[in-house]
């Protein structure tokens, strides 16, 4: 028994920032010590506050080392792990409290959220199987599998009010219903692990962090539907995640958890990793299948459903990781606890991936409806520098934008979609004055038109031509008509697409010409990008009165646009301008500005 | 079977539990535009065109895969579906090279009729590149535009899940997206046997066979050459849908006259070279019949399942019969046999076969088909092209009167004739292999169990005692089957057709087109068939043993059926191929 | 192959390992001076009776045991708090492992305080 357990996060946000030599140096120097019986290092997955890794956690006391860097180690572990005295200078300050020190818990990111999905993420170690147990690991397996009928389970997921957290939302009690319901020799359990939307990382973090509760809840998933083999598919940009994966599901089989013969009952259920290969359209259901039978992964119409027809042409029932990670805890808490979270027809919490201008970026899980306010103000902190909250974008390239003047939006699918966007799978870009919506849009255009598959001609052409016009558009070179046009087009693509990807790629556009349409025509009419993002709609001045002519600028410019005599007050001829920017960065007198 | 009721338009329909919303409204005469859906070939939803309002679902439902359900309502037409129809449209247009002045496909171009019929045009969505040709030209029997595909997958299609070969699919994804072959190598190093079912399937003028008729009009026009034109059995079934007549219409007495008008110095008829090839091949059968030679005897006429069988199974080669196509029978015979009774250089002599089939250009070039030492036949032309040069010559096809093909070379039997149909081949063969060995007159020449669009057929008959086991096929995915049994040794029979273009040589790669508004609701090898058959039927001349013009053959210059003149002129060698990297 | 029961067996065996991972705001507070003076006085191996007995008397989701720096009293050391919540924080001066033993059994188990270890 150890009495100190140190907690390093070994997701990918934190290796990426040197977590590992962080950890090489704490075990090097508790055994230097002689600590190595009284303190016990653990590699967790993610715990959220990424934007102050890498984390170190000691329990039992819970006091939290922020940015931890290597060259700290023999100090922490000195002082406090040898000698009892925490080292102040290098906690999370929030958590310094006069003489007190509070548990991280209590801080502003973590007081409001609600850990269900998240629960052992930074808990516990991500390759100890045994740790998972010890959690009440695969407690909800075995009441499943010794106390339960495959229609009571299903019940209970229905009671429970889930909601696939992928971004459709569909209930997810009733998709099980309709794929157990279905006739089949063999039926499938897919989990959909490709999680494409540029900046979010919920399901990586579960994947990382936990994999054990996913393996679990697709063996209760097989046991409810009837399904006998499982596959994760999993987008091959995640190396971490696949590797705690694989090791969890060794260990699983090694317990006998998944094989033939599960906790002696009899019933058979295994689970293969099947890796993507860089397209975002393959998290699509149909055309994540159709990749997994080994053809070019594109979606297909609907009917038939994969329900009835998936996987092998069987039926298949595919959830998300997210939705996956509140399984177990419904089963063995109940489908009235799960429902007495969040909102009416939003039941329970959601992981949301913080980005942006915000202060507290990483992972954030709140219950269903909470204000998107919150999620800003108190859980992130706000905007840093003091900047003004501009919009926040949610759902990725199929979502879109939650304007400041909606800031007390809940955040659940139904007030979201009246207001003209998704929860989407839990991506949250929060932005400030110095974005151009313009430019946003035209961002996750570029993304959308990389990734489309090119089978429809609505979403493999008219994206394309949406990003044109929008290029066009912030390179001052766009009309009034274009933006109507623009506007048709979108509505065009969304109707006509065959996949949701087309369906939802104008969504940011759509969303920020009803929110900002402003900003649209005063790059149109005025050819000015108020945010000041646009290159080409840049100019950079210099301001005569403040400039003193010491050439400095003229010397700097790669293009030989600024000119003027010695002392004198320079010009910049814009025609000539490249809008590099070095001009500004060379002036000591901040003479220079661009509008 | 069962059926479900619904409304379409307002209108009841009722129709079969699986059928799709496409075919409940064709059966109440409403016609929804597709572009890529093709019946039992391409059925996957892409080219959004058939999109339709279904009352109660949230977004626009796919008519050609959509199922139809009980209290269905459908709406085809609403001002939101013709303006979706449109924009698509508008897109499409907006990345194809309009090149419809002098696109061969112009006017009988699927994208161009619709886009006629809607009233669009590319200039909203118009890109800033200008596109250029995109031109893969390297096989010789077809020429690639990519400029003007619309990716509606029909070539890939039926390359893969109809021919067996899927040489060419998709690469790149998005915008880039572009049919080609594997690491975009060039088609004529891949294992394409130049069937070009893909030009058949194609709705725009981005597939079209090489156009060969400016080498017959420079033959034409050479005096020193002594032109010799000899249609196909196929052709002269379907040369009538280029002008506007039914399909099935047998149209031999214009087609001729109309090649007479174009100026060939003699008119004859593959369809006698087709009789000479029963006798051959009759004999090689009854050969190896007798003296356990390699079964079983396995058909030669289709160049296209030639190279499919070099490809994918060299080491059946030996089964397959040693006799040239008719095609080439018939130019070997022109430039040997009629050239030395008309007392003309074959040097001087200029070979044009019409056919159905785009692989003939490719058999033209091939070893071992030089009877005379110059290439047995000079240029193969498809029906296609020849209609092409109707029209050019300014020959009003319709309006001509019958006329019939120069004797010398120009009789033939209705076997003869039923060569362009899955089973004709074999049928014909029967007829004269069964009199020979019976030595009896058949009292009926008809062999039903040879004929019809299945799969694959199989029959046996007891000719005085023999037992003949044979098995006809049509598509190179059904071949396969076949052969894959045939290697395995799962397979007694004796003697086996294999004809690569499913349903035979009638529904050929270089046969007329027809859109996917008339395939999706006609079979065409049936309908087609049709022509060839009622000329049979309608023959007292109905077996080539009994063939005036070949008796004559063999009386006076090759002796017997398989002697070593006849080897000589009318049979061949084949090579064993690779599947990729073909130099 | 692991049956519900040995499932419950490795649940009740690595409890410990998880027990205190998370805010223990309610838990059994039981602080041990430590800094260099306590280290020479012998604070560890108190430290480490403590969690010991802990352990072993299956508390490990109801008692933690931290360190702090000096306590100031060197000439008391080894000095351990006990914070009961609710109670008054209880200090004992001159402890060693088997202080340590009594106090889990008599003051945290059973919520007596050892008067004879205190102050």
């Amino acid at each position: 028994m150890f009495r100190s357990y140190v907690l390093v996060c070994g997701g990918t946000g934190c290796t990426s920032s040197n977590s590992p030599k962080v950890i090489e140096a704490l075990e090097n120097e508790i055994k230097a010590v002689g600590l190595q019986d009284e303190v016990k290092v653990v590699k967790t997955g993610c715990f959220g506050l990424c934007a102050l890794g890498p984390i170190m956690i000691v329990y039992p006391e819970g006091v939290f080392y922020s940015r931890v860097k290597p060259e700290w180690i023999k100090e922490i572990v000195d002082e406090h792990l040898l000698k009892g005295r925490i080292v102040k200078k290098y906690l999370y300050q929030e958590t310094i409290d006069g003489d007190n020190i509070k548990n991280l818990m209590h801080t502003r990111f973590y007081e409001k959220q609600t850990r269900i999905a998240l629960h052992n993420c930074g808990v516990i170690a991500a390759e100890d199987i045994d740790e998972y147990i010890a959690r009440g690991g695969y407690t909800a397996l075995e009441k499943v599998l010794f106390h339960m009928q495959p229609q009571e389970v299903i019940e209970v997921v229905k009671a429970s009010g889930l909601r696939g957290r992928g971004g459709a939302g569909f209930s997810t009690g009733m998709k099980w219903q309709f794929t157990a319901s279905a006739e089949g020799d063999v039926k499938y359990v897919c989990c959909n692990a490709d999680e494409g939307d540029p900046g979010a990382f919920m399901d990586r973090s579960v994947l990382e962090g936990d994999p054990h509760c996913v393996i679990e809840a697709m063996t209760i998933a097989a046991y409810a539907i009837g399904g006998s083999q499982g596959y994760v598919y999993v987008r091959a940009e995640y190396p971490i995640a696949v590797q705690r994966l694989r090791i969890a599901l060794a260990q699983a089989r090694e317990y006998g958890l998944l094989g033939d013969n599960i906790m002696g009952t009899g019933f058979k259920f295994d689970i293969e990793i099947r890796l993507g290969a860089g397209a975002f359209v393959c998290g699509e259901e149909t055309a994540l299948m159709t990749s997994i039978e080994g053809n070019r992964g594109e979606p297909r119409p609907r009917p038939p459903f994969p329900a009835n027809k998936g996987l092998f042409a069987k039926p298949t029932l595919l959830n998300n990781v997210e939705t996956y990670a509140n399984i177990t805890q419904i089963i063995n808490n109940g489908a009235e606890w799960f429902a007495s979270m969040g909102t009416e027809k939003s039941k329970g919490t959601k992981v949301f991936a913080l980005g942006g201008k915000v202060v507290n970026t990483g992972l954030v899980e709140i219950p269903m409806g909470t204000p998107l306010r919150t999620v800003i103000e108190e859980i992130g902190g706000g905007c840093p520098n003091g900047k003004k909250f501009k919009a926040a974008q949610t759902g990725g390239p199929s979502g879109g934008c939650i304007p400041a003047s909606l800031i007390d939006t809940p955040l659940d699918y139904e007030s979201m979609a009246a207001i003209g966007s998704i929860v989407g799978s839990g991506g949250l870009i929060v932005m400030d004055e110095d974005n151009c919506m313009v430019d946003i849009a035209k961002f996750f255009l570029d993304f959308t038109v990389d990734e489309s598959c090119g089978k429809c001609a609505p979403c493999r052409i008219g994206t394309k031509r949406i990003y044109e016009m929008l290029e066009k558009i912030t390179s001052g070179n766009g009309t009034l008509e274009d933006i109507d046009k623009l506007e048709e087009l979108c509505y065009q693509v969304k109707s006509a697409s065959l996949c949701a990807l087309g369906q939802t790629a104008p969504n940011p556009v759509l969303s920020t010409l009803n929110y900002f349409r402003d900003e649209y025509i005063a790059h149109v009419v005025d050819k000015k990008c108020p945010a000041g993002v646009c290159k080409s709609l840049l100019q950079y001045v210099i301001d005569p009165e403040k400039c003193k002519g010491c050439t400095a600028c003229a010397r700097q410019c790669p293009v030989g646009a600024i000119s003027g005599t010695v002392k004198q007050p320079h010009v910049i001829d814009s025609s000539k301008c490249i809008k590099c920017g070095a001009c500004m960065a060379t002036c000591k007198f901040g003479a220079i500005s661009k509008k | 079977m069962d059926t479900v009721r619904l409304k379409i338009n307002g209108i009841d329909v009722e129709a079969p539990k699986n059928a799709t919303i496409l075919e409940a409204a064709q059966s109440v005469g409403i016609r929804i535009p597709t572009l890529c859906y093709l019946k039992d070939i391409n059925a996957i939803g892409a080219c959004r065109m058939c999109l339709v309002e279904v009352k109660g679902a949230r977004a626009f439902a796919a008519s050609c895969v959509f199922p139809v359900a009980e209290g269905m309502e459908v709406f085809t037409n609403t001002p939101k579906v013709v303006a979706a129809r449109k924009g698509t449209l508008e897109l499409i247009l907006s990345n194809h090279r309009m090149d419809c002045l002098s696109c061969p496909r112009s006017l009988d171009c699927e994208l161009q009729a619709l886009a006629n019929e809607y009233k669009v045009d590319q200039y909203r969505f118009a890109s800033n590149t200008k596109l250029e040709p995109d031109i893969e030209a390297s096989a010789p029997h077809l020429v690639r535009d990519n400029s003007k595909c619309i990716l509606c997958r029909r070539c890939v299609a039926v390359c893969k899940n109809n021919q067996h070969a899927a040489v060419i699919g998709t690469n790149e994804r998005g915008y880039k997206t572009h049919i080609a072959s594997a690491f975009d190598m060039p088609l004529v190093e891949t294992s394409c046997v130049y069937c070009g079912q893909c030009i058949a399937v194609c709705p725009t003028g981005a597939l079209t066979e090489r156009d060969d008729t400016d080498k017959v009009w420079a033959a034409l026009n050479d005096p020193t050459k002594h032109v010799v034109v000899g249609p196909a059995p196929s052709v002269r079934a379907q040369l009538g849908e280029c002008f506007g007549m039914p399909i099935g219409t047998n149209v031999e007495g214009k087609l001729i006259a109309a090649l007479k008008r174009l100026g060939f110095d003699k008119v004859f008829d593959v369809d006698t070279a087709a009789d000479v090839t029963i006798m051959e091949e009759g004999t090689e059968l009854l050969e190896r019949l007798k003296n356990g030679g390699k079964l079983p005897l396995i058909t030669s006429c289709s160049p296209g399942w030639i190279k499919f069988c070099e490809h994918y199974y060299p080491d059946l080669l030996e089964n397959v019969s040693s006799c040239k196509s008719p095609q080439q029978m018939f130019g070997a015979l022109v430039k040997t046999y009629y050239a030395e009774k008309a007392g003309i250089d074959p040097k001087d002599i200029f070979v044009v076969s019409i056919m159905p089939c785009t692989a003939k250009k490719f058999e033209v070039t091939r070893d071992h088909m030089s009877a005379a030492g110059v290439p047995d036949v000079d240029v193969s032309l498809t029906t296609r092209e020849l209609a092409a040069m109707i029209r050019r010559a300014g020959i009003e096809f319709t309006q001509l009167k019958d006329e019939v093909a120069d004797p010398i070379f120009g009789i033939a039997s209705g076997a003869a004739h039923i060569f362009g149909a899955t089973g004709g081949v074999m049928e014909a063969a029967l007829r004269t292999v069964a009199e020979i060995v019976t030595g009896k007159t058949l009292a009926n020449p008809d062999f039903h169990d040879v004929r019809g669009i299945a799969n694959v057929k199989e029959a046996e008959y007891d000719l005085a005692g023999t037992k003949v086991r044979v098995a006809v096929t049509s598509g190179l995915e059904n071949a396969s089957k076949l052969l894959d049994k045939i290697r395995a040794g799962e397979a007694d029979y004796h003697f086996v057709e294999v004809m690569a273009c499913p349903g035979g040589c009638v529904n050929g790669g270089g046969q007329p087109h027809q859109p996917g508004q008339v395939r999706n609701f006609v079979d065409l090898r049936a309908e087609r068939a049709k022509a060839l058959y009622s000329e049979d039927a309608a023959m007292t001349l109905r077996k080539s043993h009994e063939n005036p013009v070949v008796k004559e053959l063999y009386d006076t210059y090759l002796g017997q059926p398989g002697s070593e003149k006849a080897h000589h002129i009318l049979h061949t060698k084949y090579v064993a191929r690779g599947l990729y990297n073909n130099k | 192959m692991k049956t519900p029961a040995d499932l419950a067996a490795i649940r009740v065996a690595k409890k410990h390992l998880v027990a205190s991972r998370h805010d223990n705001m309610n838990a059994v507070r039981v602080t041990v001076g430590m800094g260099t003076c306590g280290i020479a006085a012998g604070a560890r191996a108190v430290s480490n009776a403590f969690v010991e007995e802990i352990f072993k008397a299956g508390l490990d989701e109801k008692a933690i045991v931290v360190l702090s720096g000096c306590m100031g009293d060197c000439s008391l050391e080894p000095m351990v708090t006990v914070e009961v919540p609710g109670a008054e924080k209880v200090t004992y001066v001159k402890m060693d492992a088997a202080k340590a033993a009594r106090v889990v059994a008599e003051h945290i188990v059973n919520n007596k305080v050892v008067t004879d270890y205190t102050k």
